[in-house]
């Protein structure tokens, strides 16, 4: 690697060439503030945070988009870039709804940190006229309070460049700026995909989730209801940071413990779901290749990608499996088998999920969704908000001990803990096509590596039993967009496709805990995660669905054969075209 | 909000969108089309209304956003088209210190629309202006090439009623 001789506030530095003086600062242990740089998302040097000194500039420079060299001389902390930093900040503050208290991001929110790193509090300061702002509550998912937005773009760049969306952009000008959709018109109405990578990525309070824990815990004070949860795969590798642990750390075990804790009757796992999921799909796979049905099959798991496959390929909704995502197979054997078995009122079931993800808000108001005539799920919550619930609750997390779940609808495999990551739906759906295919089920080998990692698209191909088998992964859904493209144009040729609608999969869904920007921009965190998840798989012994002993169970006791007229009524759904807008 | 201003219902021709269509296919390749195109569309319908700016954004294959972002920062875009009669209404210093601004407030009670809206008969647009050079007269308003002066509130009804 070529690299080049700078000083940093003094001190010689050996930098990559090319890099950004932010990026090189980082070598040298200098931590240079930043608000609207994301990495390979957001360069764009507005916010003028990042500002440094440089040597000869006529000006003090955006360090996260100036870039080093051969001698270069900076200064990152002078008064005069301190006071800069100040007046920018001030000036941010000045137009922003400073009701901090019980804010959704207080406490790690990019702002407040920066003011307090800063040493700006003068509330006095700001008090003029602010930008007039209406709250958008329209969509399912998300609320937008624009008077808590700070106009750094992150939103809008995740959904135009990483998502393919764009449905929010900035309106108007000066003072009268804001970010939104177009014409006036709210998210709910516009081919917003509830993904939630806007919220991830926002360092305010501006954008957040639907938040539904005064709901669920009223719910759970109700002695007329019968309160059962189910987590998805996921959140046991995210759930930690949102008490100060490790990114990567799993903490299922702390997490089944607070559930019981917060009084869920029953404590369950949606990765049972999940393994059924890969049953129900693996036969509609073989079924469709046998059959001559339409191929490649795509995965529909993830509600953000289904909802943009309606939106922008909606000639290509018959690819999509008309399997219903693991969030909802569950919801629908908790409100016909489980009820059935127990003799309970599904009606008096409340069926509550915990998600990495926003798009699961929309899922449950789906039509489809209801196999026992009521909603398969009630309320889907977000790793997020099971946080918070945890911390109004009063519950020492970190002090639980770990707990297991219950049973029968909390056994899994490693199979499908792996669909939190991407490529893990198709490893898992791979581990029983081949078993079906050949009819021998081996210890090993059961690992597909190849559509394993962080990649955006990764293809492969595969000899079982003699038929050949061409894959394809993709998350995120520029990504997706690219390889349908592809597909359409009869460039590829598959039979089986695994789409994610966030970037990396379930683990960087729009609802987990946020990452903040410091993080993002230099921790591959999405790995991390990950890792959690390929770690607990390899540690199980069942590691393929259909060796999951309570879902051949479930098939012999209530639903039959797999893709069978029980399963279709109970596990299957269906989609609809949609328009752009 | 630019959308919720009343306005008059969209009434483009089959010839042009033929137009519209034809230009965007000559100019979307070449690198920042959106701004000439833009322009050149405004030309043909006179404003830029949703329904332009749709065609546009699926023309051009971009969100419609993109397009909307752009037409809402420039002032000289207009996503409301000019009534018959066209109300200007001075907010310059001189004006503004004789109470122009209540004027101004007035005229969109009795139109019924806002700072660049147009009644939606076709009628009356209104619009805000800087000095109109005729600050003695001051507060002023112009209605096309009509100029009054030395407003009161309580004449402006009468002065609308001389239009048709």
């Amino acid at each position: 690697m070529e690299t080049v001789t700078i000083k940093i506030n003094g001190v010689s530095v050996s930098a990559p060439k090319g890099s950004t003086i932010l990026e090189a600062a980082r070598v040298a242990h200098i931590d240079i503030p930043t608000l609207c740089f994301l990495k390979e998302i957001n360069e764009i040097g507005a916010c003028r945070i990042c500002v440094v000194e440089v040597k000869g500039a006529r000006s003090l420079v955006a360090s996260c988009v100036y870039p080093v060299n051969e001698g270069m001389e900076i200064w990152t902390n002078t008064p005069k870039v301190i006071d800069s930093r100040k007046k920018t900040l001030q000036l941010i503050l000045s137009n922003h709804n400073k009701r901090c208290l019980s804010c959704v991001r207080s406490g790690n929110c990019e702002l407040q940190s920066l003011s307090k790193e800063l040493g700006v509090d003068n509330e006095s300061l700001y008090s003029g006229e602010m930008t007039h702002s209406k709250i958008d509550d329209s969509a399912a998912h998300m609320i937008r309070d624009n008077s808590k937005c700070i106009l750094c773009r992150r939103c809008t760049a995740v959904c135009e460049q990483v998502q393919s969306v764009g449905v929010i952009g900035a309106n108007e000008r000066g003072f009268e700026t804001h970010i939104a959709s177009p014409f006036g018109m709210g998210l709910g109405e516009t081919s917003c995909v509830s993904c939630g990578q806007c919220i991830a990525v926002c360092p305010t309070g501006a954008l957040a989730e639907k938040d539904a824990v005064d709901e669920v815990l009223a719910a759970l004070a109700d002695p007329d209801k019968h309160v059962v949860v189910q987590t998805a795969p996921s959140v046991r590798a995210a759930l930690g940071e949102g008490f100060g642990l490790p990114i990567g750390t799993n903490v299922e075990g702390k997490m089944v413990s607070a559930l019981r804790r917060l009084g869920f009757a029953q404590v369950f796992d949606t990765d049972f779901a999940a393994d059924l999921t890969i049953i129900e799909e693996a036969n509609e796979l073989l079924d469709r290749v046998s059959k001559g049905g339409t191929l490649p099959l795509i995965t529909s798991c993830s509600p953000g990608w289904v909802k943009y496959c309606e939106h922008y390929f909606p000639d290509m909704i018959d690819n999509m499996s008309t399997c219903k995502s693991p969030q909802q197979m569950f919801g629908a054997m908790l409100k016909t088998y489980y009820a059935e078995k127990n003799h309970i009122d599904p009606k008096k079931i409340v069926s509550v999920s915990v998600m990495p993800c926003t798009a699961k808000k929309f899922e449950i108001g789906r039509d489809h969704q209801s196999a026992a005539g009521v909603p398969d799920v009630d309320i889907a919550m977000t790793t997020r908000e099971l946080v918070r619930m945890v911390e109004r609750t009063g519950i020492n997390f970190l002090e639980l001990p770990d707990e297991e779940f219950d049973n029968p609808l909390g056994e899994s495999t490693g199979a499908s803990v792996i669909f939190g990551v991407s490529g893990g739906v198709m490893e898992a759906a791979l581990r029983t096509a081949v078993w079906k295919l050949t009819g021998e089920n081996p210890d090993s080998p059961i690992e597909f590596t190849e559509v394993r990692g962080m990649q955006g698209i990764k293809e492969a191909s595969y000899d079982v039993a003699g038929l050949t088998v061409n894959v394809a992964v993709a998350s995120g859904l520029k990504n997706a967009h690219d390889l349908l493209t592809k597909i359409k144009n009869g460039e590829a040729n598959y039979q089986f496709v695994e789409i994610m609608g966030c970037p990396g999969g379930c683990i960087n869904g729009g609802g987990q805990p946020i990452v903040d920007s410091k993080t993002r921009n230099f921790v591959d965190y999405r790995a991390l995660r990950a890792k959690a998840l390929y770690d607990e798989d390899a540690s199980k012994d069942l590691r393929k669905s259909h060796d999951n002993p309570n879902i051949k169970k479930l098939y012999e006791e209530y639903l039959g054969t797999p893709g069978g007229h029980k399963a279709h009524e109970t596990l299957h759904t269906k989609y609809v075209k949609r328009k752009i807008q | 909000m630019g959308s919720q201003k009343k306005t008059v219902p969209f009434a483009g021709t089959k010839e042009q969108e033929a137009a519209l269509l034809k230009m965007i296919a000559e100019c979307k390749d070449e690198k920042g089309a959106l701004m000439p195109i833009l322009q050149k569309a405004q030309d043909i319908y006179g404003y830029l209304p949703r329904e332009v700016q749709t065609i546009i954004a699926r023309e051009m294959e971009v969100p419609l956003e993109k397009v909307y972002g752009v037409v809402t920062f420039y002032s000289q875009f207009s996503l409301y088209p000019k009534g018959r009669y066209k109300v200007s209404v001075c907010l310059g210093t001189a004006c503004y210190v004789k109470g122009a601004g209540n004027i101004f407030d007035e005229l969109q009670v009795l139109l019924g629309i806002e700072d660049g809206g147009c009644t939606e008969d076709g009628k009356f647009s209104l619009e805000s202006c800087r000095c109109i050079g005729a600050c003695g007269l001051a507060p002023v308003l112009m209605i096309n090439d009509d100029v009054y002066g030395r407003l009161s509130i309580n004449e402006l009804s009468g002065i609308l009623a001389k239009y048709e």
